[in-house]
């Protein structure tokens, strides 16, 4: 629990007393402090245990089963990658490698350096333009495995 | 209450509006096969798909264990379809399961190999993926194997309805999905209370208890003075294991069986309780008359002392600083016992039997030790007596009846025996303080408003001229508001017993399993029904008894005059008194 400062506190409280007279508040305590920090670790989902009076573990279940939730931090950039049938036909998982090839770390895994990560969705219907690839909401239509490389150095000299 | 018609395999029957068609049909005599439905509604998510039958009006199969019967309906269990299905749901279950079943723990205990056999489940229909393989035995107390674990969520509901916010959970998704403590972490790095009482629902192996059968087997190979003592709820159950009617004493087969295993000395652990009573009713009179901390809170179980240095760690100094009576005994056996007697203490092995398995993890407890010797060395379950008793040969039900050893901390008296059943704590406590305060004995001996299975029981009793005001709680869900009360200084009680399963020890989480479905000579509502009646086995005991007080206990009394002095003496507090952790950490 000491990893939790008082600032940080106080947010995680303010967030419980928006929804806290709702009947099932979880999700939309939960929906804001991913939106806030990006995301929720073990600590903060036993403030939120405590103010609710749901269990940790319940909580825990719920934030495991959305993909939505995450908890570990994520990268400055999200890079979507869209396994739907329609992408995955279109040969998403080639590109999606690439990435993990490139970046060195897995889908749903976050780059050292803070700035990746990998995200596998079902699909996002965006199928005329399969495969898609989205990151942080810019969409790449029609990725090819030669554009990756390409598209992560853009970001990256961006950061530069 | 208001009845409908139903056929059931053409039969006509009228049956209770309201209830599914699983409790429909076992009123009428059927016994669909089901698995993860448990105890009426406890459990019924309707997950495992084995309860499938055909009814009229609905579409396709429907689980009986969750649908509701309606008038007029026409249930069929046994049509080739509906055999088929739960053949099916069966066979799925057991494409991903780890099927070591010689090995397993739960052998013959367990619902999914009895499912299968009843369903015809015999070949590997459909072969994939296995569960991947998580085995927790960090703790002393209980094991879990996620390999086993069919998802059920039967640990999860009872572990919620026993104690509120339960510590298991599901996570994750599809094929992933776990069943366990949030993060899917071990029961040590989370605030489990190590109760046991996932184990006495989980259907499988995937969560049972530490075995420690090899420790008592190197103790006797090592050549110890292995002693033994059993808890009072032991003798009310023990039966079950062969096959007896729940609710069977067997206190002097019991005996029997451990003398025959070997044991140098048989005690009962009702006399440690006697000498709790001895310890504890001085020390709420103390705190009375010396204005010192009350509400008082007993502490003799181990998972309600775990909860409240998790939970309440700013409420520790309510509780009695009593040790829990078998650790009593086994520091008193080490010391008092060992000097009589001449024996070296290094060189006795204390075994508890106990209805629990959190005691596992008491014993280890660093506090619960007198000179780097542990009072208590091994804890096993009353399952595991069961199985020691299995494995040595001995045919347990044609046992003649025999006497546990009666020298130096063998008597005992009927207030030590209640002690297994919720509010039996509190009742030997009155009978002890009512003597001492008001200088004769209560007359009807019997304490009967804290007896019986509500969550929680209150009481007001004039004693030595002053109103008291006492409760008794079982299960943590119950005792939580009134730690809340005493947390927030309003509490209107002195004394309190709080035990941490529901019903307590009778029901504890090492007591044997109860499972309609492998026990079908009891009545239909056993699971309504099994705390009670082996609460009356402890009851009849107690009754039988002729020292029904634990003041009157000749031994204790000794002890008293050659040993320690006086209850809550330097000595005593030195060997039958603890101290509690207010830093332990929920989630690391």
């Amino acid at each position: 629990m000491a990893k939790i400062n008082e600032a940080a506190m106080k947010k995680i409280n303010d967030i419980c007393d928006r929804y806290i007279n709702e009947k099932t508040p979880l999700m939309m305590i939960l929906s804001d402090i991913q939106k806030e920090y990006g995301y929720i670790p073990i600590e903060v989902q036993e403030i939120v245990s405590e103010r609710t009076g749901i269990s940790v573990a319940e909580i825990y279940g719920v934030v495991t089963f959305y993909s939505f939730f995450s908890l570990k931090p994520k990268g400055k950039y999200i890079i979507g990658c869209c396994l739907g049938t329609a992408c995955y036909v279109k040969g998403a998982q080639q590109i999606i490698d690439k990435f993990s090839e490139i970046l060195k770390v897995g889908p749903g895994e976050t780059t050292e350096d803070g700035l990746f990560t990998i995200d596998a969705l079902r699909c996002i219907g965006a199928c005329g333009i399969a495969p898609a690839v989205t990151i942080n909401g810019t969409v790449y239509p029609k990725m090819t495995v030669d554009q990756v490389a390409g598209v992560i150095e853009q970001y990256r000299s961006m950061e530069a | 209450m208001a009845l409908i018609n139903i056929k059931i395999e053409g039969q006509p029957y009228q049956v209770e509006a309201g209830l599914t068609i699983l409790e429909a049909a076992r009123q009428c005599g059927y016994d669909i096969p089901s698995l993860c439905t448990f105890n009426h509604g406890e459990c019924s998510q309707g997950s495992c798909r084995v309860c499938l039958v055909e009814a009229t009006g609905a579409r396709g199969l429907v689980a009986s264990c969750v649908y509701p019967i309606a008038e007029g309906m026409e249930i069929r269990i046994s049509s080739p379809k509906a055999v088929e299905a739960r053949r099916t749901s069966v066979e799925l279950l057991l494409s991903n399961h780890n099927k070591n079943c010689q090995q397993c723990s739960k052998n013959g205990n367990c619902e999914l190999l009895f499912a299968a056999r009843q369903t015809g489940a015999r070949e590997d229909v459909f072969v994939g993926d296995k569960t991947p393989v998580t085995i927790d035995q960090l703790n002393p107390s209980i094991i879990r194997d996620t390999s086993k674990c069919i998802l059920c969520g039967r640990c999860v509901a009872r572990c919620t309805a026993a104690h509120g916010n339960g510590i298991l959970g599901f996570e994750n998704r599809g094929f992933s999905t776990v069943v366990g403590p949030a993060g899917n972490r071990n029961f040590s790095d989370s605030p489990c209370l190590l109760c046991g009482q996932c184990v006495s629902v989980c259907p499988t192996g995937a969560l049972m208890e530490v075995s420690e059968i090899a420790k008592v087997d190197a103790a006797f190979k090592a050549g110890k003075h292995v002693v033994v003592q059993t808890a009072p709820a032991v003798r009310a159950a023990l039966g079950e294991e062969f096959g007896m009617k729940i609710g069977t004493p067997v206190t002097g087969k019991m005996v029997a069986a451990l003398k025959r295993l070997g044991f140098a000395k048989v005690y009962d652990t009702n006399f440690g309780a006697d000498l709790t009573i001895m310890e504890e009713a001085t020390e709420l009179l103390n705190r009375i008359k010396n204005n010192g901390t009350l509400p008082m809170i007993t502490s003799c179980s181990p998972g309600w002392v775990n909860y409240a240095e998790y939970y309440y760690p700013d409420c520790l100094d309510n509780l009695s600083s009593c040790k829990s009576p078998h650790e009593m005994e086994g520091a008193i056996i080490k010391t008092y016992y060992a000097e009589k007697n001449g024996i070296a203490p290094e060189d006795i092995f204390v075994v508890s039997i106990m209805p629990c398995t959190a005691k596992k993890f008491e014993k280890d407890r660093p506090e619960l030790s007198n000179n780097g010797l542990k009072d208590v060395d091994a804890v096993l379950t009353t399952r595991e007596l069961g199985d020691l008793i299995k494995r040595s040969g001995i045919n347990f039900n044609k046992l003649p009846d025999e006497e546990f050893d009666q020298d130096l901390v063998g008597t005992y008296t009927g207030a030590g025996v209640i002690f297994g059943v919720t509010g039996g704590v509190m009742e030997a406590a009155l009978r002890t303080a009512y003597y001492v305060l008001e200088g004769k004995e209560y007359g009807n001996i019997a304490f009967t408003e804290v007896r019986g299975f509500e969550g929680v029981k209150e009481a007001t009793l004039t004693l030595g001229g002053k109103e008291l005001k006492i409760a008794v709680a079982s299960g943590m869900k119950n005792a939580k508001p009134i730690l809340d009360d005493i947390r927030a200084g309003k509490s209107p009680y002195t004394f309190i017993e709080i035990m941490c399963c529901p019903g307590g020890c009778v029901a504890g989480g090492g007591q044997p399993f109860v499972r309609p479905n492998l026990l079908p000579n009891e009545d239909i509502d056993i699971l309504d029904t099994f705390k009670a009646k082996r609460a009356n086995a402890l009851y009849s005991e107690d009754e039988r008894q002729t020292l029904r007080q634990s003041h009157n206990n000749p031994q204790v009394q000794a002890l008293y005059k050659d040993f320690l002095g006086e209850p809550n003496s330097h000595k005593a507090h030195e060997l039958l008194h603890t101290h509690y952790n207010k830093d332990r950490v929920r989630f690391n």
